[in-house]
Formats: structure tokens, sequence, C-alpha cells
């Protein structure tokens, strides 16, 4: 599984990291962007999936 | 609460009024009912002419679409912005930079944003977890208090201000201006008033010009260094940002841990599950600010347009009322429900687009850490059956009394 934060969609509402601070980064700015090129690491799925659904911009993405 | 100049409501679809009190009594019975009867878009014409949307799908695509709306008055008046004679307009606005548009506004954002990210806010923990705790030693041992006076109204008052470099003892001062701002919409324009805004910015005028003589670590100093595009920001820019996080940061930080307080007081279950299970809190509060979201902002209509099916006018306002687009059922399960552990959660407490709330991370530590304290030190707790809860009118919305019986203290 990969996570992608689509960097003109992100806010900085900051979920993401909240949720899943081991898949997801900020920057300086509160920009949220995705760790380990995003691959997700097995057991964290349901974190990604998390992600996911309380991002209010609908910037994350999940490839399966 | 008293009527706004313009009299009682007749009919919400085409004469609403969000600045009375019956709209703060109960808005979401009203826009139910204004949704079932097929009206998602209400019309008044107080205030100069004002839409009200109500799905998530129209708030969204309005708070997305700068090209045809401005943001440059977010607080509804009984004036337009071109009455209002020596006015700072668009793309500027009077606080920047929520009062911004782009391309401008980018620019007077990102300034702020480091400030207020994540990692410079967590390190606050701490601070406000010793505020909380100050503020419920000092209610004694009373087992009647008020939670809005005596606890929430304080805690986003003592952070703001230490941020800033305001001297935190002024806290009921702010408070007056924030009742000022946001709760007077629709209150008569009275000699009074004025003065009492003239007062403000004497107040903040006087800080800032301090400031610069004798700078110091703090956000009022930080701008007063700060550039745009090359120089240094203007003194209306300053002082208009200033107004912007003081009265941003507290009113509605207030709100949300009133909100939260008032549905655990009157919500036993989902407060013993929040006693007995403290990790759940922070889902708790995300669907709080769901539920309860207290802010509702606002554009103005660039040129005329259509929009769905109406005909807006240049100039006519457009409420984007966050709270209703956080009730949509096409956007959420059970959308009426408040369910404490809710999985998927996209809610737009915080709004949508490029004027996200620049203090989210610090509101979210406020109401986080508030309601922790809260339920460590007063595990049961109810509404004083012999006293009224009252609300605010306006934009913001929370409780500004919660006259509460301690049942059980920790």
């Amino acid at each position: 599984m990969r996570v992608h934060v689509d960097p003109s969609k992100c806010q900085g509402h900051n979920r993401c990291y909240a949720l899943a601070p081991e898949l997801f980064d900020v920057d300086d700015y509160g920009n949220a962007f995705e760790l380990n090129d995003g691959v997700v690491p097995a057991g964290l799925e349901d974190k990604a999936r998390l992600a996911l659904a309380n991002c209010p911009e609908f910037a994350i993405s999940i490839e399966e | 609460m008293s009527e706004t100049v313009y009299g009682p409501v007749t009919d919400w679809a085409t004469d609403f009024d969000h600045g009375s009190p019956a709209y703060a009594a109960d808005m979401h019975k009203i826009w139910d009912d204004l949704k079932n009867s097929g009206c998602p878009i209400a019309h008044t014409e107080r205030y100069g002419g004002a839409w009200l949307p109500l799905t998530h799908e129209m708030v969204h695509s309005i708070a997305y679409d700068t090209d045809h709306f401005t943001s440059e008055a977010p607080v509804v008046g009984q004036l337009k912005p071109s009455q209002i004679p020596d006015r700072i307009g668009a793309p500027i606005g009077p606080v920047p930079p929520i009062s911004s548009d782009p391309p401008f506004h980018n620019e007077a954002r990102r300034l702020l944003l480091p400030a207020f990210s994540p990692k410079m806010i967590d390190p606050w923990r701490d601070e406000v977890i010793e505020i909380c705790n100050k503020l419920i030693d000092d209610m004694g041992d009373a087992d009647h208090i008020d939670a809005a006076l005596q606890y929430s109204q304080h805690i986003p008052v003592m952070v703001i201000a230490r941020m800033l470099g305001l001297p935190v003892e002024d806290g009921d001062k702010f408070r007056g201006w924030v009742n000022l701002v946001l709760s007077g919409i629709g209150e008569e324009r009275t000699e009074a008033r004025m003065q009492q805004f003239m007062e403000f910015n004497d107040y903040l005028a006087f800080h800032v010009n301090d400031h610069k003589e004798n700078p110091r670590e703090d956000l009022i100093s930080f701008l007063l260094n700060a550039e745009i595009f090359g120089d240094k920001l203007s003194l209306e820019h300053v002082v208009g940002t200033v107004i912007l996080l003081l009265i941003a940061g507290i009113d509605t930080t207030w709100s949300g841990i009133g909100s939260s307080l008032w549905h655990l007081a009157t919500n036993s279950v989902d407060r013993r599950r929040l006693v007995e299970n403290p990790d759940m809190i922070p889902a708790a509060i995300e669907e709080f600010l769901r539920a309860y979201a207290p802010v509702t902002m606002a554009r103005l209509v660039k040129e005329d347009m259509e929009f769905h099916g109406v005909q807006m006018k240049k100039e006519d306002w457009v409420l984007l009322p966050f709270p209703a687009a956080n009730r949509d059922d096409k956007q959420f399960a059970n959308a009426h429900e408040v369910v404490i552990d809710r999985e998927e959660n996209r809610h737009a407490a915080f709004g949508l687009g490029i004027h996200r709330c620049l203090g989210s991370n610090l509101a979210r530590l406020e109401m986080n850490v508030a309601i922790e304290v809260f339920l460590q030190r007063f595990p049961d707790f109810s509404v004083d059956a012999n006293e009224i809860v009252t609300w605010s009118t306006g934009q913001v919305r929370g409780p500004r009394s919660l006259p509460f019986v301690v049942n059980a203290r920790a």
C-alpha cells in the first residue's frame, strides 16, 4: 500500500499527521507530505485509511 | 438577548437573520426545515442582502471560489464595505490574512503559518494543562460552577495574549471587544458602540507602539519586523493582524470548549466513556467540532452572478455556515447524531480551502487539554436544572453561561 498527499489540495489541517505520524509529516508551514515515499509498512494500513477518511480537503489518496 | 434592529424573523427562507436570538437558539432545526422544504439556500434583505447556503457541496464550492467571492469582510455587518469610508478593501482587507484575497493572501498567511504549525504549538501543552488546573483550583470546593464564565472563556485568552505579547490580565477587555465585534452585529450602531471600537483600536495602537520601542520575543514584535513583497508590513497590517489573532483566537475556542462541556454535561454515557477511556478524547473532540462547529464565515459576491439557480448581486453577503455543512447527511453518515468514536470525519469546522483556520492546531490543543483536565478533576457533572444555559448570537456560536452541578470530583 502507498499513500500520497496532493500538495495542491492540502491546506494544512494536519489531521493525517495527528492520526498517523508514522506515515505523514508536516513542514514548517504545516503542509503535510508522506514519509518513506508513501510506502505503508505492514500493519499500518488501517492508519493510512483513517488518515484518508479524515482529510477535510480530500487531499490524500491510497494505492492498494 | 434582544432582537436585532431588523426585528423578529417572519420567514426563514426569505427573511433569515443569523444574528437573531431565535437563530442562535434553534439553528439546527431551522436548517433542517429549510432543506426539507426544498430551500437549500435562504435569502434575506437584512444586512443589505445576504444568502445562506446550507449544503456541504455549496459551502465547499464557495469557499474554494476566490474568483467570484471576496473575503474582504468575513463578518456580516449592517453596512457593506463600500458604505464605510477609508476602509481597506480587497485584496488586503482590514484584518489580513482572513480578509485578504489571492495573491496578497498567500504572502500574508505564509508569514504567520510557521508560528502556528504543530511543531511550534505542541510545546504549549504543559502550559495549557497548568492554566486549566489553576482555573479549577480557583473554583475551590463549590458544587455549583459556571464552566463558561469560570473555565472555557479564560483558556484561549491566556494563551493568545501570551503569544501576542499583550497583558494576560486584560482578558475582560478582550472579551468585551470580542462581543462587540462578533455578537453585536445586529445591534443598533450607537455612539457608545462606536466609542468601544475606538477604545479597542487605541489599546492595540498603544501596545504595538510599545513593542516598537521595546521589542521582545512575541508575535507583535515578529510582525513589526516581518516583510511582505520586500517591504516592512504597514502599521495597519500589523494592527489588523493582531485584531484578527486576538478576536479569532478567543471566541472560537471558548465556544468549542464550552459546547464540548455542554454535550458531556447532557450526555452521561459519552461522559463516562471519556472518563474511563481518556485516549478517546481526541476523536471525541473532532466529533464535537463537527456537530457543534462554532464558526460561520462570510464572503461578498464580486459581480452579479447565478449560483445554483439564484441570482446573486454584486456585494451581496454570502454566509459560509460550516456548522450546517457538517450536518449534511450527504457528506456524513448519521449526520444528526453525535458519535464520539466516529471514524470517518472530514468535518469543516476550521473551514475549507485557502482560509483554513490558521490557529486550528492551537484550538485543538486547547480543546483537548481543557476537556482532559475537566474530566480528570470533575468526572461527574450535569447542567443545573434551576439555571439557564445561554448561547452567543452571530457568526460564532457557543455557550456563554454553563451553570453546572459538580456531582463528583477527583
